[in-house]
């Protein structure tokens, strides 16, 4: 992995990072990615069990008893780095 | 209290007990990552400095509940990426048998409070590890429970299919005990299991698995394999049967975790804006301040398993890593229950080596291969718990059980024959 294609990455996870980083991590990237495609081989080496996991399925349940509208609201934006009023305060987008 | 090795972030100067029950006056530290109430949870990361808990995790509530007291919370590697509490935004643990070494991690600042006598029990949280490796490094007992046997309600997020809090005590009997407090189904968390998700059925039979072709591989120490020889002799003596198993697939657990984990971090950790708490670092405009915050709130191992991470979920790479990834996953699985049909327990060493030295993992890769043995039960799901085995000159080791999705009672049972506690 090249350094242009670490900082394309920080870009997608928003992340600024500077061009020594970026070029450290990809020779990191090499050596992990080396190491981690071993699993690939797991298909064409194992025999793939299907039919694991027993007892995992979706946990769904009908929306109802809501708590009562803004109990919790103070002490959420009480962690907010910015506010204005009830709401959550970030620079203009448009 | 004094913390000269760096185990605490803060003791809590409020610390009482909240309640009557089987911890009554107790006194227990928690891990950086789980929520209390009124009191600063950090992650280990400077991108939470001052964030203070607005309701409490589910196990803190039953800690409560219990009558324990929390005393404080303890140091780990930034929110639990690492094995040696080194990435820490705020310092390094030390390890309470020789300060020159870590204590492991990612719960290293729990397990060091324990070993040093500075508590009673804690609380840590095992991705891949973080309870077990600490736990034997600091010569002391850590459980990691079935996935889903306790709330992760209040845990702040790392891999959310593999993580999972458990105990560090000094005894078997104790971690069971704080087990059996913080256990149990809960609402607040969907994937929480009940008592009988998974059968409980087969008797304990005192039977031990060793997996040689994946014990004896090339970078064990050979005061690990000594020790663990040694492990199987006094299970010997003490009744058990042991059995040689192959598990192949086990060969191929660090490499899926290590796709599987960075994918779930990178996107847990994207909740981190400067927005919503934790801190703010002012861009030009909206979207930089997205990069600001990120880019200097988290530390570098953080950054390089998000980065990781966002590679392996993108397209053109997603079935090639992440696809089989969980094909491994299904694989490794399948192999280890299979084999619980023949043995109650699976036995290998908790870690390749005693503890190291501060730096001494120079490269990320390195460290990660700390985590060999203790990965494979994240990734299945499994129970799994440390236990000390002796020494290497000064320097505590562990070796671990695994067991039976369900079973702690079969690690409990065997944890407490090896430690001579009955």
């Amino acid at each position: 992995m090249d350094a242009q294609k670490v900082l394309d990455l920080a870009k997608l996870a928003r992340i600024e990072m500077g061009a020594e980083e970026a070029k450290r991590l990809s020779h990191e990237f090499d050596a992990i990615l080396d190491y981690v495609s071993e699993v690939k081989k797991v298909s064409s080496n194992l025999p793939l069990q299907r039919g694991r996991m027993e007892g995992v399925y979706n946990v769904m349940r009908q929306d109802g008893e809501p708590h009562a509208s803004g109990i919790y609201t103070e002490k959420m934006l009480l962690q907010a780095p910015a506010r204005e009023g009830n709401y959550l305060k970030v620079k203009k987008i448009l | 209290m004094k913390d000269d090795l760096n185990a605490f972030l803060e003791i809590f100067e409020d610390a009482k007990s909240y309640g009557e029950g089987p911890l009554s006056g107790k006194t227990i530290a928690i891990k950086d990552n789980m929520l209390f109430e009124g009191h600063k949870a950090t992650a280990g990361s400077k991108i939470l400095e001052g964030f203070v808990a607005p309701y409490d995790a589910t196990v803190v509530k039953k800690l409560k509940e219990a009558g324990a007291i929390i005393v404080g919370r303890t140091n780990m590697d930034e929110f639990a990426m690492g094995s040696s509490t080194e990435s820490s935004a705020y310092g390094v643990t030390k390890n309470p048998h020789d300060p020159e070494r870590t204590p492991g991690g990612s719960s290293g600042g729990s397990a060091a409070a324990v070993a040093a006598g500075l508590v009673w029990g804690s609380l840590g949280s095992d991705t891949g590890g973080s309870i077990r490796q600490p736990a034997a490094l600091c010569g002391i007992v850590g459980l990691k429970p079935t996935y889903g046997r306790v709330s992760r309600h209040g845990l702040i997020a790392l891999g959310s299919s593999l993580d999972q809090i458990g105990p560090f005590a000094k005894t078997v009997s104790d971690a069971e005990l704080i087990y059996n407090v913080i256990k149990g189904q809960d609402p607040m968390d969907s994937t929480t299991i009940s008592e009988d998700t998974y059968s409980a059925r087969k008797k304990f039979g005192k039977t031990i698995g060793v997996p040689r072709d994946f014990v004896e591989k090339e970078g064990i120490s050979e005061e690990v394999k000594k020790n663990f020889e040694e492990a199987i002799a006094k299970f010997e003596s003490l009744g058990y049967g042991i059995m040689d198993i192959s598990l192949p697939s086990l060969a191929y657990a660090l490499s899926a975790y290590y796709i599987i984990l960075p994918a779930e971090a990178s996107s847990n950790l994207a909740r981190f804006d400067g927005v919503k708490y934790g801190i703010h670092k002012d861009g030009e405009n909206s979207i930089d301040d997205y990069f600001k915050t990120r880019g200097e709130g988290f530390g570098e191992e953080v950054r390089r398993r998000i980065i990781l991470g966002t590679y392996v979920l993108s397209s053109g790479y997603y079935d090639e890593y992440y696809g089989e990834a969980q094909k491994a996953k299904e694989a490794i699985t399948a192999e280890l229950r299979q084999a619980f049909r023949s043995v109650d327990l699976v036995l290998t060493p908790t870690t390749p080596s005693p503890a190291f030295k501060f730096g001494e993992k120079s490269s990320p890769l390195e460290m990660y291969l700390e985590d060999i043995f203790t990965v494979p039960a994240n990734i299945a799901g499994c129970p799994a718990i440390s236990l000390p085995s002796g020494f290497s000159g000064k320097l505590p080791l562990g070796i671990e059980l695994t067991a039976d999705l369900g079973r702690e009672d079969n690690l409990f049972k065997a944890g407490k024959d090896f430690l001579n506690e009955n």
